[in-house]
C-alpha cells in the first residue's frame, strides 16, 4: 500500500485528456467505406393491430420488415420466478404495436435523411386498438390486453408475507400513503448508437454499439440470430453514458447485423433524441399504497405496502420485465429495523416501451416511499423526524446486520451516517423572502452493489455474474495491458483499475494501458451494471496482476543473481540484496532475450488471466443520508434547492475524486426524478413530452453546490475494503427533496404524493389546502 | 431526425430576398427556432434564404425619440451593448435573460417576433413598450405595432414575401419592470410580466399565456386587473404573481 497513485488517490482521470479536447471515438464517429445509415419506420399508435406494410415503389431492396428478415427469432427475457409471463418480441413489430416509436421497419440509404425521406414513404395499415395506459387501470378486468395470449395485464405478482397483525395492536401511530412517481426517459449525453459490419476474411460480424455489456449483446445476439457466438465480435467503443439506458439488448442491434451480412454493407444506425423521448421512455414509474405502523417510542412495527410498477410492452434483455417490482419488495425496507414487513408487488404491462434499471434501479423510488411514511410517523408522534429515524437504523453494534428480507449489512455506522449529513446543513442561511417557505428534508439508504452469482440465479434472469475476469499482460517494454469484460462509460475505469494494477505491481499509471468494451480482447463479463466494477473488476485485475508478481520476481531475481526468496518486488522494481531491476528489464528479457531467463522458468510467460468473486456474492452495502433545506414558492410553485449535504460510506475509495464526481452527477440525476423529468401519456398512450423543450432535464444550473462528507467504513468483503458507490447519488435526492417540499407546506395543509415536483402540482396542493 | 430537403438561395440584397421569397423561399436568420422545425419536419420549405447579414437587417441607431434595431440584430449584440438601448437598460437586460448563450449568438430580435412564440422575451416586451415593426414588402414599407403584428401562437401579419426590417421602440420617460418564471434557463416560461408605467400610461404584457400577450392598459395594470383576464387555475396564480412582481420591480 501507499503508491502515490494507487488506490486511495484522487489522481486525475486518464480518459479526460481525449474527452474534454473532443477527441473521443463514439459510435458516431465510426464510418465504413461504403456504409448505409438506416432509420426506422416507428409506430405512431400505442396499440394497433398492423394489417399492411406498404413499402414505396422500387423501395424493396432498401426497406425490410419482419416479414424480411429470415430466420431470426424473438427477444426472450424470460424470468424463472414462478407465474412470470412470457411475451417474445420480434425486433420489429409483427401483427401488432405495442407502444409509439417500435420499430416497424427498417430503411436503408446513403445518408440519414434520405433513410429518413425514405421512412415517410412507408404505408403503415393499422387498426387502432384501446390503449393500456395506466397501470393501475390495466389490472382491471375489461382492460384491453397489451399480449392477447394473456389473461390478464399482470407479468409477475410476487409476496413477501408478514405478519403485520400481531404488532398492530401496539401501534401508537399509523400511517398510510399512497404514492406516484413518474416514467422517465434515461438521458445520457449520447444515445444509442450501432455500426454492424461483415468481415468476410473472418467469417464474422463486428458490431460497434453504445453499450454497457458488449459480452451479454453478444449472447443476446447470438440466440436471437441463431449464430455461433465467435461469429460475432462486439465492440463497445467510448460511450458517452449509459445509468441503465445501453444495459439493453436492443432490436437496432439485431436488425443491423442480419442485414449487414445480408447485404454485405456496413449498416449504422444512430439514434437522435425524437426517437430517445418519443419511443424510449423507460423507467421509474412506480405506485405506491404504503403503511407504516410505530409504537409510541417511534420504534417501527411494521410496514405493509402493495407496490405496481408500469413494466411497458415488452421484456427487456438481460433484466427482464420483473426485476424492479420484485426488487421493490426485497428493498423496500431499506436500512431500517422493523418487526414486521409485508409487500405485495405487480409488474404490469402496458403500452409503453419497456422498463430498463435506471442507476439505482427500483430505489430511488422505495426509498422516497419509506422516507415519506417515517416523516409521517414522526408528525403522527410529534417527533424530529431525524430523530424517529435514529431510532430505527442499525449502528456499528448490529454489523454484520441482516434486514427483514435477509439483506447482508457487512458493516457501517447509519445512525452517524444520518447526524453527519444533518450537522452539515448550514445552520443559519439567509431568511426566505416573501410568499415563500422553507422546509427540511432527510432520507437514508443503502445501495447494495456488486451482487454476485446467488442473487441473479434468484432472478432467473439471462444473465448470472459469475466469476469476474481480468487479463494482465506486460509488454515487450515494461508496460501494462490490462484486459476487462466490463464497460467504461463515465465511470472512470480506466484510471481507477490503472490504479488498481499499480497498488500491485508499481507500473506507472501512465504505462498502465485498460483496454475494455470488446468481446475480441477481453475475458467474459457481464458489464458494467449495478456499481459492479470497482468491486468486481477491480478485484479481478488486483488477482490478475498478483499472478504476475511472483513470475516478475523469479525471473528478476535470477538476473540480479539472487536467491528468490529474497527478491521483492515492489515499486516497479524487483529488489534483492541492495541491487534492483526494472520490471521494464525483467519484461524485456522474456519477451527479447529468453537466453537470459532461468533454464527452469515457466512457460506461463508474463500474460495472466485471473478470476475474482467477492467473499460474499450478497453484494456490498454502501450507504449515504442527504440532507436538504428547500424554499417553496408558494406563488410560482417553484421549489430551489437552498442548502444540500451529503454524507455516504463508500468503504475504501480507490479514487475519492472520481467518487465525489459519481455522486455530484448522481444527484443531478435524482433532482431530475424529484423536481422535473416526466413523460407524460395521454389515454391513448401518446408520449407528451418528445423535445428536449418538453422533457425538462435539470442542467448545471439547477444542481447546487453539494456537500459531501465521507465516511470509509472498508467492507469485509472485498480486495481493498471497497464498495459500489456508483448509483447513491440518485437514489436519496427524490426523498430527501419530497420530505423537505411536505415539511415546508405541512403548516399550510398542503401535501404531494407525486413525482416529480412540479410549480402546477404545488400550486393545485395548495389550492386545495386553501379550499 | 434530419430535414427533408430544401435548397438554398443566397442574396445579397434586400430586393433578391424578396424576390427570392415571392417565388416561395423561406427567409432564414439565426435559425434557432426554424432549425429545428426543419429537423422535427415540422416545416418543409422548398428553399431558404439567409438574411442574418442582410445590411439592411443589420443596423442599429437611435434618436431623440427611438432606439431602431435591424431586424438580425442577435440577443447577444443586445446583451452586450453593442447596440443602443432604452434608459436603464432595458433591452440589455431582456436580452441577457433569452434561454442561453448559445441561443442568443444566433437568434435575432426580429425571428424572434417573427416566430411569435407565445413564450418569447420579446414579444411581450416589445408589446408592453409599444414598439413596431417596420416591414417591408413589394409594395414597399409599412409598420406595425407588436401588438397589432403578433395575432396569437405563432401566428403574425406577415404576408408571403414580406420581410420585418427593423423594430423601433420608442424611448419613454418611465419605468419598467419584467418578471418571468421558468426553473431553469432556456425553459419555455411559465408566466411572464412586463410593465411599462410612465405617469398616466401605464400598460402591461402578459406574454406565456399560449396566445398573443394580453395586454393591459390604464387601470387595469394590476393583479386585480388581470384577475378579470380570463385567466384559469394555476397560470392564474402564476401570472398574477408574474405581475405583482414586474409591477414591484417598477415601483408601482
Amino acid at each position: 500500500m501507499g503508491f502515490a497513485h494507487g488506490v486511495g488517490a484522487s489522481v486525475e482521470r486518464k480518459e479526460d485528456d481525449r474527452f474534454l479536447r473532443g477527441r473521443g471515438r463514439f459510435v458516431g464517429d465510426l464510418k465504413c467505406a461504403g456504409m448505409l445509415e438506416m432509420a426506422f419506420v416507428r409506430s405512431p399508435l400505442a396499440h394497433a393491430r398492423i394489417t399492411r406494410i406498404v413499402k414505396p415503389a422500387g423501395a424493396d431492396s432498401r426497406v425490410f420488415s419482419m416479414d424480411d428478415l429470415a430466420g431470426v427469432g424473438s427477444i426472450v427475457a424470460n424470468s424463472a420466478l414462478a407465474g412470470f409471463k412470457s411475451a417474445p418480441q420480434p425486433p420489429l413489430a409483427r401483427d401488432k404495436v405495442r407502444h409509439v416509436g417500435e420499430a416497424v421497419a427498417a430503411c436503408l440509404a446513403e445518408t440519414r435523411a434520405q433513410a429518413e425521406d425514405l421512412a415517410e414513404q412507408v404505408e403503415l395499415d393499422l387498426v387502432e386498438l384501446p390503449a393500456v395506459h395506466d397501470m393501475i387501470e390495466a389490472r382491471a378486468a375489461d382492460s384491453p390486453r397489451v399480449h392477447d395470449h394473456w389473461p390478464d395485464n399482470v407479468v409477475l405478482e410476487t409476496r413477501v408475507a408478514g405478519d403485520i397483525e400481531s404488532v398492530k395492536g401496539r401501534a401508537a401511530a399509523i400511517v398510510r400513503r399512497r404514492l406516484r412517481t413518474a416514467r422517465q426517459c434515461m438521458s445520457p449525453l449520447e444515445g444509442r448508437g450501432v455500426l454492424a459490419e461483415w468481415d468476410t476474411r473472418l467469417d464474422q460480424l463486428t458490431l460497434h454499439t453504445s453499450t454497457q455489456m458488449p459480452h451479454i449483446v453478444r449472447s443476446g445476439l447470438s440466440e436471437v440470430l441463431g449464430w455461433p457466438q465467435e461469429q460475432i465480435r462486439v465492440v463497445a467503443p467510448d460511450v458517452g453514458g449509459g445509468f441503465g439506458y445501453k444495459g439493453i439488448l436492443l432490436p437496432e442491434e439485431i436488425v443491423a447485423a442480419y442485414l449487414a451480412r445480408k447485404l454485405g454493407r456496413p449498416i449504422r444506425w444512430i439514434e437522435d433524441r425524437r426517437e430517445q423521448l418519443a419511443g424510449n421512455a423507460n423507467c421509474r414509474e412506480h405506485d405506491y399504497d404504503i403503511t407504516a405502523y410505530a409504537d409510541a417510542d417511534g420504534r417501527l412495527l411494521a410496514v405493509d405496502c402493495e407496490a405496481h410498477v408500469d413494466a411497458g410492452a415488452w421484456s427487456i434483455y438481460p433484466f427482464s420485465a420483473c426485476l424492479e417490482a420484485a426488487q421493490v419488495a426485497s428493498i423496500l425496507p431499506g436500512p431500517y429495523k422493523m418487526e414486521a414487513y409485508r409487500c405485495r408487488t405487480w409488474s404490469m404491462a402496458t403500452n409503453k416501451p419497456g422498463i430498463v434499471p435506471y442507476r439505482g434501479v427500483a430505489r430511488a423510488g422505495v426509498c422516497y416511499a419509506i422516507e415519506s411514511v417515517m416523516d409521517d410517523l414522526a408528525v403522527a408522534l410529534g417527533m424530529n423526524p431525524v430523530e424517529l429515524r435514529l431510532r430505527n437504523l442499525p449502528g456499528p453494534e448490529a454489523m454484520p446486520f441482516t434486514n427483514i428480507t435477509n439483506k447482508y449489512f457487512d458493516s457501517g455506522d447509519y445512525p452517524v451516517c444520518l447526524r453527519r449529513a444533518v450537522a452539515a446543513l448550514d445552520r443559519s442561511p439567509p431568511p426566505p423572502g416573501p410568499n415563500k417557505r422553507r422546509g427540511v428534508g432527510v432520507s437514508i439508504f443503502c445501495e447494495q452493489a456488486a451482487h454476485g452469482t446467488s442473487v441473479y440465479h434468484g432472478w432467473g434472469i439471462p444473465m448470472v455474474p459469475g466469476h469476474e475476469q481480468a487479463v494482465a499482460r506486460m509488454t515487450p517494454d515494461g508496460g501494462l495491458e490490462i484486459r476487462v469484460g466490463i464497460q467504461s462509460h463515465g465511470q472512470g475505469l480506466e484510471t481507477t483499475l490503472a490504479q488498481v494494477a499499480h497498488q500491485i505491481l508499481g507500473v506507472p499509471l501512465a504505462r498502465i494501458q485498460v483496454l475494455h468494451g470488446d468481446t475480441g480482447v477481453t475475458p467474459y463479463s457481464t458489464g458494467t451494471w449495478g456499481s459492479r466494477c470497482m468491486v468486481m473488476a477491480g478485484g479481478a485485475v488486483a488477482a490478475a496482476c498478483k499472478e504476475l508478481v511472483p513470475r516478475l520476481r523469479r525471473i528478476g531475481a535470477h538476473l540480479l543473481q539472487a536467491p528468490e526468496d529474497q527478491a521483492v518486488l515492489e515499486g516497479g522494481f524487483v529488489r534483492a540484496g541492495g541491487a534492483e531491476l526494472p520490471l521494464s528489464e525483467v519484461a524485456r528479457t522474456w519477451y527479447r532475450a529468453p537466453q537470459s531467463l532461468p533454464a527452469d522458468v515457466s512457460g506461463a510467460g508474463l500474460e495472466a488471466v485471473a478470476g475474482y468473486r467477492a467473499k460474499s456474492d450478497t453484494g456490498t452495502f454502501s450507504y449515504a443520508a442527504h440532507a436538504v433545506v428547500v424554499e417553496v414558492d408558494l406563488e410560482f410553485g417553484e421549489v430551489r434547492l437552498v442548502d444540500y449535504a451529503i454524507c455516504e460510506d463508500g468503504g475504501v475509495l480507490v479514487n475519492p475524486m472520481i467518487v465525489d464526481g459519481q455522486v455530484i452527477g448522481g444527484v443531478a440525476q435524482g433532482i431530475g426524478t424529484a423536481l422535473y423529468e416526466e413523460m407524460p401519456f395521454d389515454a391513448f398512450g401518446q408520449p407528451g413530452a418528445v423535445t428536449l423543450a418538453d422533457y425538462v432535464l435539470p442542467g448545471a444550473t439547477e444542481v447546487p453546490s453539494l456537500r459531501i462528507a465521507h465516511m470509509e467504513t472498508p467492507s469485509p468483503l472485498t480486495e481493498f475494503g471497497q464498495k459500489g458507490i456508483g448509483e447513491g447519488g440518485a437514489i436519496g435526492p427524490p426523498a430527501a427533496i419530497a420530505c423537505a417540499v411536505n415539511d415546508a407546506l405541512r403548516p399550510l395543509g398542503a401535501r404531494i404524493d407525486c413525482l416529480p415536483i412540479t410549480p402546477a402540482r404545488v400550486l393545485v396542493a395548495l389550492a386545495e389546502a386553501a379550499r | 431526425m434530419k430535414a427533408a430537403a430544401f435548397g438554398v438561395e443566397p442574396c445579397d440584397t434586400l430586393d433578391a430576398a424578396l424576390m427570392a421569397a415571392r417565388a416561395g423561399a423561406r427567409f432564414i436568420a439565426g435559425g434557432q427556432s426554424l432549425g429545428p422545425m426543419l429537423n422535427l419536419r415540422v416545416a418543409r420549405p422548398d428553399a431558404l434564404t439567409p438574411v442574418a447579414r442582410l445590411p439592411d437587417l443589420s443596423g442599429a441607431s437611435e434618436d431623440a425619440d427611438f432606439v431602431t434595431l435591424g431586424a438580425a440584430v442577435t440577443h447577444a449584440a443586445i446583451e452586450d451593448g453593442r447596440t443602443p438601448d432604452l434608459t436603464g437598460g432595458v433591452l440589455r437586460r431582456i436580452a441577457s435573460g433569452i434561454a442561453y448563450r448559445a441561443v442568443r449568438n444566433r437568434g435575432t430580435i426580429g425571428g424572434s417576433l417573427c416566430h411569435a412564440d407565445p413564450a418569447a422575451d420579446w414579444v411581450a416586451t416589445l408589446t408592453a413598450l409599444g414598439a413596431s415593426v417596420v416591414i417591408a414588402g413589394a409594395g414597399g414599407r409599412r409598420a406595425e405595432t407588436v401588438e397589432g403584428f403578433v395575432r396569437g401562437a405563432y401566428q403574425t401579419t406577415l404576408a408571403p414575401g414580406e420581410i420585418v426590417c427593423a423594430v423601433r421602440i420608442p424611448k419613454i420617460a418611465g419605468r419598467f419592470g419584467y418578471c418571468k418564471f421558468c426553473r431553469k434557463p432556456g425553459e419555455f416560461a411559465h408566466a411572464m410580466a412586463a410593465v411599462c408605467l410612465a405617469g398616466s400610461r401605464r400598460r402591461a404584457a402578459i406574454g406565456a399565456t399560449g396566445g398573443a400577450p394580453l395586454v393591459l392598459e390604464g387601470d387595469a395594470v394590476s393583479p386585480e386587473g388581470l384577475q378579470k383576464a380570463g385567466l384559469e387555475g394555476t397560470a392564474r396564480t402564476m401570472q398574477t404573481a408574474a405581475l405583482a412582481r414586474a409591477l414591484a420591480e417598477a415601483g408601482a
